[in-house]
Parts: C-alpha cells; sequence; structure tokens
C-alpha cells in the first residue's frame, strides 16, 4: 500500500480492528481524582479481569472501587438487578462512606439493557447518597473516552446557576467584611464571567494551569471534575467552558446543550505552542489581551533544547489508542519531527477543530506536508505500513510494543501519556522525556548492532 | 480474581500452538490478553489473537458478514493451520449462531475453523483451557480417522507426550526444559510436546507415543482421558514436583515403558538407582533438609494456597520433605476440590477452596503463619501484614517470569524450590531480628535537608500544594524549591514560586 502525500487536512476511516484499552480503565485515574468517590463497575469477570490486571498492584490498595460481578442469574433475568445493586450500595455506604457513587455500565449491562439510569434516582434517594451513570463501554468508546462518559454524567450534577451564588456571598461578605480578602482579589483579577475548565488532571497540574491563567489575570472559577465530588463547580447560562483533553466532546456537548454553558473551542494545552494557543484563544472572551506569552513559550523552547536536538528530523508514527495523538503530533511536529500518520479512535472535527486547524498551521510553519489521520485504524494495515515507512519511532499499545522492537522498530508505549504530566508550560518536558527516552536507549544501545532479534 | 474469565483459556492454548489464529468475537477492549502476553511473556511475535469487533451496529443487526470476512482475511492474509473463533462473554449473552459462522467460513478458507466450546457462564480461565485443547486434539485426531490415514503403531523406542505447557504457564518454560532433561536420562523419547511450540498438522501423531504426562492437572488431563479411552494410551497425572513425588512418577514411567516392552522381554528397564542417586546427589534439597540450617524451619508455620496442583505438591514438599507445619492449604480450583483434599490429606491442619482472595486475606491474617505461600494476590496480603511469601502458583506478575533458569519440576526443580522456601524464611527472621534490636532505620537521624534551610516561610497554600506532591517525590520539590527561593532572595514560598522553580530547574 502506498502512502499517499496530503496537501488538506483529511481523516480516512480503516476498519476499526484495532488495539485500545476498554474505557472503564477510567476508573482507575478518577477514583484517585475524585477522593470522595465508589466506583462500582457493573460486569463480567473478563471486566474484573481487565481491571486486575492492567491497574497492577493498586488493586490490593484497598481502591474505592469495586466490580458487581453479574452471573448467569442476572443475565438472565432470573436475579432482582435492583435488589442486588442496593445490597451492595448499602454495603459501601457503610464501609465507605463515599460523597457519590457512580456505576460504570459496561458492554454486558448494555447488551442486557440493564436500565441502570432508571434504577439510579430511585436507589439514590434509597439509599441518600447521589448515584451517578456512566455507560463506559467496549461497544461504544475507546481508553479515555471513558473519563468522558463519567464527566458528562457528572455534568448533570453541578450546582445550578452561579448568580445565585455569587449574590449571597456579596452580600455575605459585606455583612460579615471579609472586605479586605475580596479587595484583592479584585486586583488580582479582572472581572470576569465564572470559567470552568473540564478533564481530570493530577492536582498538581490543575494549580499549573490555574496559575497560568491568573498570570493572565483570569480567574479559573472550578473544575470538572474537583479534587472532591461535593466541590462540583457551578454551571448555568454565562459560564464559559474550556477543555482541555481532546477526548471530552461528549462532556463538552453535554455542558453546551444542557448547562447551556459557552464553551471556548481551543488547541488543547500539550506543549509550549498548544498552551500558548489555549491561553490566547481564552483571553479575547474575557476581554484581556495576553500579556508577555510569546516570550514565555520562547523560553520554554529554550529549555528543551537539548531534547529538539535528539528529535529534529526523526520520524514518527501514531498507532493511535487514547484520542491524544493529534495534539501530540502537532506538538511533536513543531519540535521538528515528522508524521506518518495520526491514528485515532475517534475524531471529533468539532470540538477538535482548533486543534486541527493548529496541527495545518504548525504544518505550514514547519514546511511539512499534513500527516494523514486515521480513524478507527486497522492494526494489521497499520503493521504492513509501518514496515513499509520504517519510522524511526513507534508510538503503540503494548501488545505491538514488543513485537515491533523485536522488529527493529523503536517504539514508545502510548498509555504513558495519558498517565504522565503533559499539560501546560512547564510539563512539555515531560512529554520529550516520553518521546526521547526510547531513541536515547537506543543510542546508548546502537553499537551492539542488535537490532533485529526474531528469526525470519 | 485468581483464574480469569474463560475466553482467556482458549487464547493461551490457540496462541500456544504454531500457526494457529484466535478470532475473538468481542467488543473493543477485549483484546488485553495480547498485552499480557507481549509484556508477560516478552513476546517478540504478534499475538495470533485478534478480535472481531462488536460495536453498536451489531448490536443492532447481528454480526453478519463480519465474522465469516475476518476469519477468511486471517486465512488470507496469514494462512494459518487452524482459527479458533472464541467467544467471550459478550458474545455469550448476544446467542448469536458463531457455529454457523464457522461452518460458513470453513467452506470457503484454506485453514480449518473451529469454534471454541466454552461457555463464560460455566468455566473459568483453567477448564477453558483444558477443554479447548482437549477439543483441538479430538478435532484432527476425528479428521484424521475419517480420512483412514491412521498409522496405528507406536514408536519402536518408548517414547511420551508432554501435555498441557503453555503460554502464560507458571514456569511452564523452565518446567518443559527440565522435563525433556529428565526423559533423556531415562532414554524415553519426546514424541511431542502440547500445545506449546506444536503443530496442528502433527496431532495425528499423538497416538504413536507409548504414554502422556501430564504435568499439571489443571490443564490436559481431559485429553490425557480422551486419548485414553479412544486408544487406550496410559498417562500420568502426578506431578514430579518434590523429590517423593518425583521418584513415584519415574516408577509409573518405568511401570509403563515395561508392560510394553513385555514381548521383547529382554529390554526391561530399572530406574531405582537413578532416582537414588538423582535424590541424594543431583538434588541438593534431600541433604539441605537434613543440614544445620534447616533444623530453625522445624515446626514453622506456614499457609499454601495456589492452584491445585502447586499447592498441594509445595504443601508435600513442606510437610513431608522439609518438616515444616501447613497451617492451612488452600486452592481456587474448586472444580477439582475433591482431588486436592484427598491429596493433602494428613498434611496440613486446615483446608481452605474458595476464589475469594478477601477470604485468603482474612484466613493468613487469622493463622499469622512465619510465612506464605501463594500467588501474587498473597504476596500483596503478606506484604499489608508483613509477611515474607514465596511465590508458587499464578496468577503471577512479570516477576514470575525470569529470564534464569527456575523449574518447579524435576530434581533442579527441587532445588529451586528449597531455596525459595529456605530464602522466604530467612528473611523472616531477619526481619524480625531487626525488630527486637530497634532496626536499622536510621532516616530520621541522616536527613539530606540542609540546616540553612531554616528562614524560609512555606504559606499554607503552597503548604497544601506540597503535600499533594506524592511522597516518593516531595522531598527534591522542597529542596529544589527552597534552593530556587534561596537563590533569588525570596522568602515566603507561594505555589507560585514552587512551579517557577520547577520550570527554573527544567533548564
Amino acid at each position: 500500500m502506498s502512502v499517499k502525500i496530503n496537501e488538506t487536512l483529511t481523516v480516512e476511516c480503516e476498519t476499526g480492528n484495532y488495539h485500545t484499552f476498554c474505557p472503564i480503565s477510567c476508573v482507575s485515574w478518577l477514583y484517585q481524582k475524585i477522593e470522595d468517590s465508589f466506583f462500582l463497575v457493573v460486569g463480567t469477570k473478563t471486566c474484573g479481569y481487565f481491571l486486575q490486571n492492567a491497574l497492577g498492584v493498586m488493586i490490593f490498595a484497598e481502591p474505592r472501587y469495586a466490580m458487581a460481578e453479574l452471573e448467569e442469574g442476572d443475565i438472565s433475568a432470573q436475579l432482582n438487578d435492583y435488589e442486588g445493586l442496593k445490597t451492595l450500595c448499602i454495603r459501601i455506604r457503610k464501609d465507605r462512606n463515599p460523597s457519590v457513587i457512580i456505576w460504570i455500565g459496561t458492554c454486558t449491562t448494555e447488551i442486557i439493557k440493564m436500565d441502570l439510569e432508571g434504577m439510579a434516582p430511585k436507589l439514590e434517594s434509597e439509599i441518600g447518597i447521589p448515584i451517578l451513570v456512566a455507560r463506559a463501554n467496549g461497544l461504544d468508546y475507546a481508553f479515555t473516552q471513558g473519563e468522558d462518559t463519567v464527566l458528562a454524567a457528572m455534568a448533570h450534577r453541578c450546582p445550578e446557576s452561579e448568580f445565585f451564588v455569587r449574590e449571597r456571598k456579596e452580600t455575605k461578605q459585606n455583612f460579615f467584611s471579609f472586605h479586605s480578602r475580596k479587595k484583592e482579589e479584585l486586583v488580582e483579577y479582572a472581572n470576569h464571567p465564572s470559567l470552568v475548565l473540564f478533564g481530570s488532571l493530577p492536582s498538581n497540574v490543575t494549580s499549573q494551569l490555574n496559575l497560568e491563567l491568573k498570570r493572565q489575570s483570569i480567574r479559573v472559577s472550578g473544575w470538572l471534575p474537583a479534587q472532591k465530588y461535593i466541590d462540583l463547580p457551578s454551571l448555568g447560562n454565562g459560564v464559559y467552558v474550556c477543555g482541555i483533553n481532546p477526548f471530552l466532546s461528549r462532556t463538552a456537548t453535554t455542558l453546551i446543550r444542557r448547562e447551556k454553558c459557552q464553551l471556548i473551542g481551543a488547541p488543547f494545552p500539550i506543549g509550549p505552542d498548544g498552551t500558548r494557543a489555549w491561553i490566547e484563544k481564552i483571553c479575547p472572551v474575557f476581554g484581556v489581551e495576553p500579556q508577555g506569552l510569546k516570550e514565555r513559550e520562547e523560553r520554554i523552547w529554550e529549555s528543551l533544547k537539548d531534547y529538539l536536538d535528539l528529535v529534529h528530523g526523526k520520524s514518527v508514527f501514531f498507532m493511535g489508542d487514547n484520542l491524544l495523538e493529534v495534539s501530540l503530533a502537532r506538538f511533536l511536529i513543531r519540535c521538528g519531527m515528522i508524521v506518518h500518520e495520526i491514528g485515532i479512535p475517534y475524531m471529533d472535527k468539532r470540538y477538535q477543530a482548533a486543534e486541527l486547524s493548529l496541527l495545518q498551521d504548525t504544518c505550514i510553519k514547519m514546511c511539512v506536508p499534513i500527516p494523514r489521520i486515521v480513524e478507527k485504524p486497522d492494526n494489521s494495515n497499520q503493521i504492513r505500513r509501518i514496515r513499509e515507512l520504517q519510522p524511526d519511532l513507534a508510538i503503540t499499545g503494548m501488545a505491538h510494543a514488543n513485537p515491533l522492537e523485536a522488529r527493529g522498530i523503536t517504539t514508545k508505549w502510548s498509555v504513558e501519556f495519558t498517565f504522565a504530566q503533559i499539560h501546560g508550560f512547564a510539563n512539555a518536558k515531560d512529554v520529550l522525556e516520553l518521546v526521547t527516552r526510547p531513541l536515547r536507549r537506543q543510542k546508548n544501545l546502537e553499537d551492539l548492532g542488535q537490532t533485529n532479534l526474531v528469526r525470519k | 480474581m485468581y483464574a480469569g474469565p474463560a475466553h482467556i483459556g482458549t487464547l493461551r492454548v490457540a496462541s500456544s500452538f504454531k500457526n494457529v489464529h484466535a478470532i475473538m468475537h468481542a467488543p473493543l477492549g477485549d483484546d488485553y490478553f495480547n498485552v499480557m502476553r507481549s509484556m508477560l511473556e516478552r513476546e517478540r511475535d504478534f499475538t495470533a489473537a485478534t478480535a472481531s469487533i462488536v460495536d453498536r451496529h451489531v448490536l443492532a443487526r447481528g454480526s453478519q458478514e463480519r465474522v465469516v470476512d475476518n476469519i477468511l482475511r486471517k486465512d488470507k492474509e496469514e494462512h494459518p493451520d487452524l482459527i479458533i473463533l472464541t467467544p467471550t462473554c459478550t458474545s455469550s449473552i448476544l446467542q448469536e449462531d458463531l457455529q454457523n459462522f464457522v461452518d460458513r467460513a470453513s467452506i470457503i478458507s484454506d485453514s480449518d475453523v473451529i469454534f471454541a466450546d466454552v461457555d463464560h457462564y460455566q468455566v473459568n480461565e483453567i477448564q477453558a483451557a483444558d477443554r479447548t485443547l482437549e477439543q483441538v486434539v479430538r478435532y484432527y485426531l476425528d479428521r484424521c480417522h475419517r480420512q483412514e490415514k491412521w498409522d496405528q503403531f507406536l514408536t519402536d523406542a518408548p517414547s511420551a507426550n508432554i501435555i498441557g505447557i503453555f503460554t502464560l504457564g507458571f514456569h511452564n518454560q523452565h518446567d518443559c526444559r527440565e522435563l525433556r532433561r529428565l526423559l533423556r536420562d531415562l532414554d524415553i523419547k519426546i514424541n511431542q510436546i502440547i500445545p506449546e511450540g506444536g503443530s496442528v498438522e502433527d496431532l495425528k501423531n499423538l497416538p504413536k507415543a507409548w504414554f502422556n504426562l501430564i504435568p499439571y492437572r489443571e490443564v490436559g488431563l481431559m485429553t490425557a482421558m480422551y486419548l485414553n479411552k479412544e486408544y487406550g494410551m496410559p498417562y500420568i497425572s502426578t506431578s514430579p514436583m518434590g523429590a517423593v513425588d518425583m521418584a513415584e512418577w519415574i516408577r509409573q514411567i518405568q511401570k509403563n515403558v515395561n508392560t510394553f516392552t513385555l514381548s521383547s522381554s529382554n529390554k526391561r528397564v530399572d530406574y531405582e538407582p537413578y532416582i537414588d542417586g538423582q535424590t541424594r546427589f543431583v538434588s541438593q534439597a534431600a541433604w539441605f533438609s537434613r543440614s544445620i540450617d534447616c533444623q530453625n524451619l522445624t515446626g514453622k508455620e506456614t499457609v499454601v494456597f495456589g492452584d491445585a496442583t502447586h499447592a498441594a505438591s509445595i504443601t508435600k514438599i513442606l510437610a513431608r520433605e522439609m518438616g515444616i507445619r501447613v497451617s492451612c492449604v488452600g486452592t481456587y480450583c474448586k472444580h477439582d476440590a475433591e482431588w486436592f483434599k484427598e491429596q493433602i490429606q494428613g498434611f496440613c491442619d486446615e483446608i481452605l477452596i474458595t476464589d475469594d482472595h478477601a477470604e485468603v486475606g482474612d484466613m493468613i491474617a487469622h493463622m499469622e503463619p512465619s510465612a506464605i505461600f501463594g500467588t501474587q494476590m498473597e504476596r500483596h496480603i503478606g506484604k499489608r501484614l508483613d509477611i515474607p511469601c514465596g511465590v508458587i502458583s499464578a496468577p503471577v506478575h512479570i516477576q514470575n517470569f525470569p529470564l534464569g533458569y527456575r523449574p518447579f519440576l524435576g530434581y533442579e526443580g527441587t532445588n529451586q524450590i528449597a531455596d525459595l522456601v529456605y530464602n522466604s524464611f530467612a528473611l523472616g527472621m531477619e526481619d524480625h531480628l531487626l525488630d527486637i534490636f530497634g532496626g536499622h532505620d536510621t532516616k530520621e537521624i541522616i536527613s539530606k535537608s540542609l540546616s540553612t534551610d531554616i528562614g524560609l516561610i512555606w504559606n499554607p497554600e503552597s503548604r497544601l500544594e506540597l503535600s499533594k506532591i506524592p511522597r516518593f517525590a516531595r522531598e527534591k520539590v522542597e529542596r529544589n524549591t527552597e534552593k530556587f527561593a534561596r537563590q533569588k532572595g525570596i522568602e515566603t514560598i507561594t505555589v507560585e514560586v514552587m512551579y517557577t522553580a520547577k520550570e527554573a530547574l527544567n533548564t
């Protein structure tokens, strides 16, 4: 199969036979992020086996998640789903007392049409703990999209109107004289409608992004999700929202349609170029002129020089499994790499519009052709293309990493990008640290001359 | 969860054979097996298992041509000898007629196609592997029978099949090498080893062997029983683990060899001298358990948990060969509980048959043994309770796929097990002594922080921020931030200072 060079941005679609993680894996990072939550995965042994193996040792650290394992009786409706879940949830309340229980629907609950959405409100009023339902199943979604389904469900639970809250606060402040604090805030921040950012990030990365916007005197009034469920941000008409990850299109849609928020379409703050573009899209919305961003971006690039020398001119192939691919590819092209292919499980052209156009601009700026974007890729076709192209680096899942390495193709395991801190100016280095690690090892072992380690 | 879902068992058997491809009827993400094989076994080759994806469309309209197309595509691309269509929990409830897809595909394809006869809700990983292996063997022998290309003659020299060595098995590769060596010592030819590295085309020659060896009863027993029933092949299901069972195993081989050689009676074999020499001098285990070191282990309490084969064998070794007390032994192979109980009769105080790791954890906490021999689950339980644990059975992590030679079977296996047992206890003893004498934990006294650090104030927000940083990195961040603040002459450390410091240090 020959590889076409695209001048314009096009998205192809293949067979969808590709390897990725099941979206229920979002439990692994979300239960850590939302400290007072409990995740209940309603599925089969297969789901449990995946979680146990994918999360490795974490399962023994008494995590705040559990499996409700469906058995034959549940499938053939001999048992009462509602009573079963009720018993479990009461036990969870007793043992953990969480502020929220999140039910993760799976393929099985989908197929047997278990009415989780119907049961949740009933049970919620019975046991007095909010119950959210997220259908993070492998029939509809891939890997990181699991977080999208959870956040979309969570968006409904955000407190409703910001206005009442603020007015109440102000009267309170007048009465109880919190003047000094209020004044200080007024000086630091421009007076603007509230801004809520959505996407789950480690709390120090959220602090960094908050700070970044604070420098432009923009105040982030909340995050979806917050560190605690009970601290969910207020949403409503007049609230601006902005995504920080490319896989949150359902959440974005929910925020616009159901919560009547204004979405700021921006590239994602991955890489210094992405972070700058992200801030530059947010600032004008609040009538702020961005200050010192150009210098800041340049300083970051300057600090990355050693890495850039390593990656310059090297080629990358994204097999695609976590939807971060376009943003990462855009950043790597800006770093001077050549991207052969951007495989991606799902491409929401509307939600990613700003990112796609930044990709296009970056390609023009760096004088490279726009890489082909392949939605729902076919792994066996891709492996054929990799063999043909012999890229310097293939970013791929673990199922293919070792076999490719044995055939002399250097790989980077893609899931690491999901768990590493890659957002904002300060973390650009971490992305390149990941990308260059295989290249650096390659260099260390170069003289051994044992790149191909399979028998023909 | 100790044993995985059924399809994992089928995939393990399929991907152990050479040139056999498994196609799962499964939703996106269920091909996690490939990750495990690629990571745990550090496989260099692409795992011959793919998914025929079940998505919304399949839910609405059925798989229609998709499964057949996927089978035919694999047939064309990779020319496997056999394609096994593997059902998953999802396809179990969809109740599509997958057999029909198989029938249709097999008419057109050059590869053989079969449908793995396993039900997700009836069997687990281990049982499914056992069944699938039998199914594949039966399929090829039946076909051979029908075509009457039948060569019924036994091999001239004594020979054996080894059944049940396969991928992701606990130390299977090493055990297999050890068995080969043993059989070579006994002058017995190996007819075939299945499924690992076996070719389905050769399965028709299985009955040429004089007898079958089933090293682990979890997988292979069904095949052996089938071959026994249909072809009158005797089988040995004793695991050659531990010196006593080793001897027993070799004697059974001797009996089988001699039964078949009766006609040419001058060739009777006597393995007793071999057993004696190996037990006393090649294996160090017999001497080791009599050496003075092992006196300390007398009467120490242990708990053993694992699959039926390993848990039973290790229990017998501990109790019978090393004089260690086994307070409780258990297995998660509930389907084989009767055999298990019979095996360990008289070697332990209590028996626990369960597949709930919380129950095992409670039992261990209650018993407080000096050492545990179990799976990775028990290792974690041990970590929490501060009890040393030797891993003796699946489920396992990557460290249980060692590169070095570590069989559990055979005479070298006895050495390995003795080391494992002894090291677990020795570490336990060391820990205990350290505890009594106050330990060697002097972290409090020697600290990397500098005494000049005083004078810097962390405001409450930055304190909080610092506390959110994972513990292993916290000290470093603290030091770096303070260093940065001192350089810049900053007195109060705010969150902003923290991150400016981080950026500054990036360079």
